[in-house]
């Protein structure tokens, strides 16, 4: 049934570094290449070498610029406002609540009650798209090519895949991030790392006025030290801040080198 | 229940092959899934020690670029008027004939009337061997207009550069500085490093015009103006001066700072390192007045005073001459915050952060080691702050000695390959003295005596005519306008060719680079220059032949298309004779192997370049019976040796394979090589992984591998003498003497201790309206997901990179009125171009910037002709000139750093007006028609469906 | 949201349809006659041309009967089995009606049930909606199943004039419900498109607000993407004020005019005709922007939830 499963025994999810991504494009593309060939339809790309290429992506990376006070990077010229980017790398959120589910008229759109992950059985899927409107977030993508709707699968056929070596059983995604920012894990286990990291990082929900109880969290960025803080700003200056001072100064120096 | 019972364990591929990724310069070791005798998948190599199982984005893509439409097929003539891109295929046979019909009479005439120049292969062990062999001087690849002032810097200064050939103790390091960095040829190392970094909660100080990629996510961010990089270092430099925080043990050690200097003003010795008589430096002995030389000396040596030479002349220790000239109060905090752009308050707590963690927070490796003296140390001491810059500084006409001031910042802090400082990758650290010199002296149907590419260590070594003065390269490299041009000038090649100057040439011969494009200054230029006709109809420059695997720009330019295979297809070698891929702590090289066979008639370069060699009857591309002496480039790397027991690799040598280093030649050696996972590494003994250039374990085992012959220590040059040997001619010492006009300069950027002066452009302004007629600066960064041109043929790459904008700083969006999406003309004292601009906050404020070689021309990669890339996609080259603005003397300068050649991209000034509104950027250029045999592209494209369940 | 004309289509002919389909239930058109068939036939030509153009909205047609299972939680699904049950309803009652001369009342009040039960589960499709604040709005199912009564009743009062039957209850029931449904119209557009994200913004939507004023940056790619085109269309306040008075001109001044025209001279079928046709123009006019002025939170994403400085990917 389309229903949602209620609280599932374990929610494997993604937590997302937001302080460490560099915004490469790594985790979009290596998601790209092992989902084209592997669960479902392939991710198809329209117009490829044309005007207008598009193409089906299950993870796509922002960036946004964030001015704590724009009026004042606007007069300070921005160098030394404190404007700033941050990357931002957005795939589904597997929610708890997640209102794709409900809506969706054939039952394609399910969530596991075993672990939580969201997933579209392209097999009945009718291609009516109302699971993306549903969708808050925009993790979701209709294929052009097979008219089924496509996701982010946490990749549910790497993560069991016996045919591949334990370690690599990860996503794709945050096996290729040069960075470390994606971590894969159990959220629903207080004491797995991804919960802990949540639990120190002081990660976050979007848009949690949505309600929909996302799994996946992100870490924000850790506030920067660039202050010109007065205590360490100068060095206390040898005895008279000229050639001759500091040729003074090194001979003692020199004398305590031995 | 729809709920499908879903097949967890889905089989992935048949077999998996490790080779090493070439989506870009950085060499990733990759596993290459192969299912149903097709690319199903590409992912990194855990094991591989440049990128330990990561992959970038571009890495990633692999897939469309092995099945781009773009890939050529087969030999290919032109027909048509160059530029037009027409062609007709022909075989392989033919275009060999063709091409030894070419090259054979020009080397028995003048072989300098070839210039043959390369890309970013990875190669050049071979090309330039080719070269030499040849015996034409005019050789280089693209170092010259990437980042020369880098690796030159470097191994003047430290023996060792950034580059790629050394990085920071990314586990110990605890303060890191990142100067000018967009993505490199390390970038998944770096990213992989700076990660650790901010795991372990060290500081990372970003300082770059724009704020991106590794600036976005550094602790701090110094939004400094471009060009202006030395003179903030040199301002640190003072402050850690005024307050004594240098390492005084470290740099007695291991630097020149106490070596005497010859105080004898007007006299052609002034300046230079006062020696005994074996040629040793002499320094003075701490209170004594005694003078010696310094291996004798030790930690005695002085480092101020005035000293009497056996001869009389007055000497000064290097240090002292240092210490006047940056308390100098121009380079005060104070005085370099307008300049800059960053506060002085802010350089000052930088400088303290910098004492603090070098000299408070100070590591001890409980490692004994010895160092050359033979003195045994008990311990390892670390300065845990470390380095790492690349275009930003060194892209600038300044950037050579912006490059030495950065390293001079390290030596001072006693931070050069020290725990938690920067680290040597072997083969470095390599004093500049151990390079070759270049080599010049072309004779008719002889090879050049020695390499062509080297460095030089005074006027004497320069690659001039007889009569002092006139170049003997095509690209000016060696010469008085770039004495110090250790990778040529390719951004000069065509316009001098053209020109004439020196000399015209027969065949231009270039390998996997975009020259009509994105690699080149004056893009529209250079295009006319191609296609320029001499009074009898010929082409000014008469033949150009040229190697790209897929149907780029240049490919319409050329003559003779020689089609290359993708990087998938083909042998190649990651040699530690050219561009390693080594770690701090171990030596490795590593090959590509063919794991599908091309489905085209395509031949690997290298392959093609011996069979050329060998049809040409080059030496050592010939056996004693004239045949050829290599089957083809696999059979060149197995048994091919430099020195007896030193060839193309490295590891598993020897009849057994069995050793490292040095070893006979094993024809097993490949095999063995795709077994190890595509690489060999060997790792530096525990006692040699530090100080390396002052290490006797380290040297010794340096021999051991066949890096050098004899250990090779590197004394770190504060002070550099072949400069100050430049500069002495330029003062009008010495038989060798520059033309009068580039006196002045020479003096000026050859200064023995690292120094500042402005970027040339903005200084050359005068007869085009001042430097306010273009306020602003404009530069180009690396997206991290595209590489250069060639991604753009890339299906999944371009559609995340298919447009760039211009950014433009927030104050100068709403001083004129700007808004996101229009259209704006950015001009320079060269040229107008009008693209789409977007705003920025995040950005020095007088700083302009977009992506790099995101525009293309139409027809180009295959693409269709209203390709966005083509329609809005734009480059900042067309306002970039190889020369500077006249300056009314009838000279045209180079728009190049002065020592070294390197162009300088980055000094670009403009101003914007708004303008009209439009649908496509411009200049436009007509497009170029998809070559020959080439398909038409799909429509669609769905990699994979037939896996999909 | 991206104006699927499929859906638009859809739903403005089924929704005319199945109002129709419950005004016969109620009894609005006598039994027998060529009255009942007219009618019967235009429900059936409408809610199917409805449904037909739906199909085209689809990845998979051939899978479309599967959208039926879903009932207990999608309001999609709970459309399809709505619709189905009640054209069978109503074509049982038709036939009495056609074929019997039977007025079979309780057929009739439960097909009538259906057909409203059915309009509603379209408009919760949309109404139910968080993502599109917009939609997700009290009245917008009041707005679907007001448009579907007005509709249906303008046609049950063509139906009725056509064959020269008492019409002026139904003309007058038809001005009640064209004012009552531009009147919650009117109501809608005051309150739902102002509620714009529904509270969310670019820093919820990001978690970044704690930094300061979030704007994107870059989108993710150049090139244009589903999510763009399908959740992130713009339309120009100008263009919505246009097509805002069209609607209105079409979808309630004309066919109101015209119905009392035809009040006011006992019946004019024709004139009716044209207010019918003018009133789906309309409302066509009034599903466009209904999806052109809806805007989905993943906007918030791309750029097009600031005051200044938005980027458009494409
Ligand atoms: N404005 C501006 N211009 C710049 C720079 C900048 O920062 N700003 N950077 C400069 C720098 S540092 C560099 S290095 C240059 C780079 O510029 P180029 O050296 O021109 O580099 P690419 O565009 O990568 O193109 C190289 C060519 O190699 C071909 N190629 C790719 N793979 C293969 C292969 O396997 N075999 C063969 N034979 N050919 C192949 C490609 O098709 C392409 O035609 O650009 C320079 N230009
Ligand atoms: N993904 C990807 N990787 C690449 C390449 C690519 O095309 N794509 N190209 C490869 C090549 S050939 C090269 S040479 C390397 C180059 O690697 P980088 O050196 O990282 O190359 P750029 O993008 O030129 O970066 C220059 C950086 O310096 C900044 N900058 C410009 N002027 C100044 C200045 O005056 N001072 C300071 N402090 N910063 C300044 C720019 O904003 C930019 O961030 O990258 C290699 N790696
Ligand atoms: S992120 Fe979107 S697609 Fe994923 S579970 Fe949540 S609502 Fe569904
Ligand atoms: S598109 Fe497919 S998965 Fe989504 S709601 Fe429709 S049928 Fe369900
Ligand atoms: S978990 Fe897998 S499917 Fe999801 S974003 Fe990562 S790589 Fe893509
Ligand atoms: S791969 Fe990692 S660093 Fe790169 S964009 Fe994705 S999350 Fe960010
Ligand atoms: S950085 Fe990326 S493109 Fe370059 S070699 Fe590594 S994986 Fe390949
Ligand atoms: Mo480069």
């Amino acid at each position: 049934m389309t229903s949602l499963p209620g609280p599932t025994p374990k929610k494997l999810g993604l937590v997302i570094d937001l302080d460490i991504c560099v915004g490469c494009h790594a985790c979009v593309v290596s998601c790209k290449e092992w989902n084209t060939g592997g669960y479902g339809a392939a991710l198809s790309d329209q117009d490829p070498y044309g005007a207008a290429p598009s193409g089906s992506w299950n993870n796509r990376v922002h960036s946004f610029e964030i001015e704590p006070d724009p009026a004042a990077s606007r007069r300070q010229g921005g160098a030394y406002g404190d404007a700033r980017i941050v990357h931002f790398p957005k795939s589904c959120l597997h929610c708890e609540d997640a209102p794709c589910v409900p809506v969706c008229p054939t039952g394609a759109s399910y969530k596991r009650a075993e672990d939580g992950i969201v997933l579209v059985n392209e097999d009945i899927c009718i291609g009516c798209g109302l699971c993306a409107w549903a969708c808050p977030y925009g993790a979701r993508e209709m294929d052009a090519a097979e008219g089924v709707m496509k996701k982010c699968t946490l990749c549910v056929d790497r993560i069991y895949n016996e045919n591949i070596p334990e370690v690599d059983r990860v996503p794709a995604c945050v096996r290729s991030c040069p960075t470390n920012a994606r971590h894969f894990g159990d959220l629903a286990d207080p004491d797995s790392e991804v919960s802990r990291m949540v639990a120190e990082r002081g990660g976050i929900d979007l848009m949690p006025e949505q309600e929909t109880k996302p799994v996946n969290k992100y870490l924000p960025p850790r506030p920067r030290r660039d202050r010109d803080d007065t205590s360490m700003l100068n060095l206390a200056a040898l005895a008279d801040p000229v050639p001759t001072g500091f040729l003074g100064w090194l001979d003692n120096a020199l004398e305590r080198l031995g | 229940m729809n709920k499908p019972a879903l097949n967890l364990s889905p089989p992935v591929s048949d077999r998996i092959e490790k080779t090493t990724c070439y989506m870009c310069a950085c060499r990733c070791g990759i596993d290459v899934h192969i299912r149903d005798g097709k690319l199903r998948y590409i992912e990194g190599n855990r094991d591989h020690p440049v990128n330990r199982g990561v992959l970038c984005a571009k890495g990633s893509a692999g897939i469309m670029q092995h099945l781009s439409p773009s890939r050529l097929r087969k030999p290919l003539l032109r027909v048509g008027e160059r530029g037009k891109g027409a062609f007709r295929e022909i075989e392989w046979e033919e275009a060999m004939a063709l091409a030894v019909s070419w090259l054979k009479p020009v080397r028995e005439s003048d072989p300098r009337k070839l210039a043959f120049f390369t890309g970013r292969d990875q190669s050049q062990a071979l090309t330039s061997w080719f070269a030499q062999q040849y015996g034409t001087p005019n050789f280089a690849a693209h170092g010259g207009f990437c980042s020369v002032n880098m690796a030159a810097g470097g191994i003047s200064t430290i023996g060792g550069a950034f580059w790629e050939f050394g990085a920071p103790d990314w586990e110990r390091t605890r303060l890191f500085m990142l100067f000018g960095v967009a993505e490199d040829h390390d970038s998944n190392p770096l990213k992989i490093g700076i990660s650790k970094l901010k795991a372990r909660g060290a500081k990372v100080i970003g300082v770059n015009p724009v704020r991106t990629g590794y600036n976005a996510i550094a602790d701090e961010w110094v939004g400094i103006t471009p060009g202006t990089d030395g003179l903030f270092i040199l301002a640190l430099v003072h402050e850690l001066l005024r307050t004594g925080r240098v390492d005084l043990d470290y740099l007695l050690r291991y630097s020149n700072a106490g070596w005497l200097l010859i105080d004898a003003p007007g006299t052609a010795e002034h300046g230079l390192i006062a020696r005994d008589r074996e040629g040793k430096p002499l320094v003075g002995l701490r209170g004594s007045g005694i003078i010696v030389s310094h291996d004798r000396a030790g930690r005695k040596a002085t480092l101020k005073g005035a000293y009497r030479l056996p001869d009389g002349r007055r000497a000064v220790p290097v240090f002292e001459r240092l210490v006047e000239t940056y308390l100098d109060p121009k380079y005060a905090p104070e005085a370099v915050a307008e300049e800059t752009g960053v506060p002085a308050t802010t350089i000052r707590r930088i400088a303290a952060e910098l004492a603090r963690v070098a000299f408070e927070e100070e590591i001890v490796l409980e490692r004994p080691w010895t160092d050359m003296k033979g003195e045994r140390h008990p311990r390892m001491i670390g300065r845990p702050v470390s380095f790492h810059a690349m275009r930003g500084i060194s892209a600038h006409s300044n950037g050579f000695q912006t490059c030495r001031a950065l390293h001079l910042l390290q030596v001072l802090l006693g931070s050069v390959d020290c725990p938690g400082g920067f680290r040597f990758e072997p083969p470095y650290p390599k004093p500049m003295a151990a390079h070759p010199r270049p080599h010049g002296d072309a004779r008719p149907g002889q090879p050049l005596a020695g390499p062509p590419l080297g460095f030089p260590l005074g006027p004497e070594d320069l690659l001039l005519e007889a009569d002092g003065v006139t170049p003997q390269r095509i690209d000016k490299a060696y010469s008085w306008e770039a004495p110090l041009a250790a990778h040529g000038l390719m951004h000069m090649v065509i316009s001098n060719a053209a020109a004439g100057d020196p000399y015209p040439v027969d065949v231009l011969f270039l390998y996997m680079a975009n020259m009509s494009w994105n690699s080149s200054m004056n893009s529209r230029g250079v295009m006319e220059m191609l296609e320029a006709k001499r009074e009898d109809g010929e082409y000014v420059i008469p033949k150009i032949i040229y190697s790209d695997a897929y149907a780029s720009e240049m490919v319409a330019y050329a003559d003779l298309v020689l089609p290359d295979t993708t990087y998938l297809e083909r042998h190649d070698c990651i040699s530690l004779l050219d561009r390693p891929i080594s770690e701090p702590d171990a030596i490795a090289d590593s090959i590509r192997w063919p794991v599908f066979e091309p489905d085209r008639d395509v031949r690997g370069f290298q392959s093609v370049l011996l069979d050329l060699g060998a049809r040409l009857g080059l030496p050592g591309f010939v056996d004693e019976n004239g045949a050829p002496a290599y089957r083809d480039y696999a059979d060149y790397i197995t048994r091919h040796e430099r020195r007896p027991g030193v060839g193309p690799l490295a590891g598993f040598r020897g009849a057994d394979g069995t050793k490292s280093g040095r070893g006979e030649p094993n024809p097993d050696q490949i095999r063995r090589y795709i077994e190890n996972g595509g690489f060999w590494m060997a790792h530096v003994p525990e006692e040699a992984q530090f100080f390396k250039h002052a290490n006797r374990a380290y040297q010794d085992w340096a021999v051991e591998m066949g890096v050098t012959d004899a250990p090779t220590p590197v004394t770190f040059e504060l002070y550099s003498e072949p400069l100050r040997r430049f500069q002495l001619a330029a003062e009008g010492h010495g038989e060798r003497q520059p033309p009068d006009h580039l006196r002045a300069s020479i003096r000026a950027a050859f200064t023995p201790l690292p120094c500042w002066y402005p970027p040339f452009e903005g200084e050359s302004l005068a007869e085009v309206g001042g430097k306010e007629a273009f306020p602003f600066h404009a530069i180009t960064q690396r997206p991290m997901a595209m590489y250069h041109s060639w991604g753009s043929q890339n299906a999944w790459l371009r559609q995340i990179h298919g447009t760039n904008p211009l950014y433009v700083p927030a104050p100068v969006c709403d001083e004129l009125g700007l808004e996101d999406g229009d259209w704006i003309w950015v001009i320079s004292h060269h040229g107008r171009i009008k693209v789409q601009m977007a705003r920025m906050a995040a950005v020095n404020s007088r700083t302009l910037w977009t992506w790099n070689a995101i525009g293309k021309r139409k027809g180009a990669w295959n693409l269709a002709p209203d390709a966005p890339e083509a329609t809005r996609g734009f480059l900042l080259n067309h306002l970039i000139h190889e020369l500077l603005p006249p300056k009314g003397d009838g000279l045209r300068w180079a728009n190049s750093d002065p020592v070294t050649g390197q162009a300088a991209w980055y000094d670009l000034r403009v101003r914007i007006e708004k303008a009209e509104a439009g649908d496509e950027a411009e200049p436009r250029f007509p497009p170029q028609e998809r070559p020959a045999g080439l398909p038409e592209p799909p429509r669609e494209i769905r990699y994979g469906q037939e896996w999909s369940e | 949201m991206h104006p699927a004309g499929s859906i638009i289509i859809f739903t403005t002919l089924s929704g005319m349809g199945l109002g129709l389909m419950a005004l016969m239930g109620l009894g609005a058109i006598p039994a027998g006659g060529g009255a009942a068939l007219a009618g019967a036939a235009l429900v059936f030509l409408l809610t199917g041309a409805g449904l037909v153009s739906s199909l085209f909205h689809l990845g998979h047609p051939e899978r479309a009967w599967r959208a039926l299972s879903q009932w207990r939680s999608s309001w999609l699904s709970r459309e399809g089995v709505l619709s189905v049950l009640a054209l069978a309803v109503f074509g049982l009652h038709a036939g009495a009606m056609v074929f019997l001369d039977l007025n079979l009342w309780p057929l009739g009040f439960l097909a009538a049930l259906l057909a409203t039960a059915t309009v509603y589960a379209t408009a919760m499709i949309y109404g139910s909606l968080r993502s599109v604040p917009t939609w997700n709005d009290p009245l917008t199912p009041v707005v679907y199943l007001a448009f579907a009564a007005a509709g249906g009743t303008l046609a049950a009062a063509l139906i009725a004039r056509l064959f020269a039957l008492p019409g002026a209850v139904l003309e007058l029931l038809a001005v009640v419900l064209l004012v009552a449904a531009w009147t919650a119209k009117a109501l809608w557009w005051k309150q739902a498109p102002a509620r714009g994200f529904g509270g969310s913004t670019p820093e919820s939507a990001t978690g970044l607000g704690g930094i300061g004023r979030v704007r994107l940056f870059e989108a993710p790619h150049t090139s244009p993407n589903y999510l763009l085109k399908e959740m992130v269309f713009v339309v120009g306040r100008r263009h919505v004020r246009k097509l805002r008075t069209i609607a209105v001109i079409l979808g309630a001044a004309v066919p109101l005019a015209l119905v009392l025209l035809s009040l006011a001279f006992g019946g004019v079928w024709p004139l009716l005709v044209v207010a019918v046709a003018s009133h789906v123009a309309g409302v066509l006019a009034e599903r466009w922007l209904f999806f052109a002025e809806a805007k989905h939170t993943v906007a918030l994403y791309y750029g097009h939830g600031e005051a200044h400085g938005r980027r458009v990917a494409g």
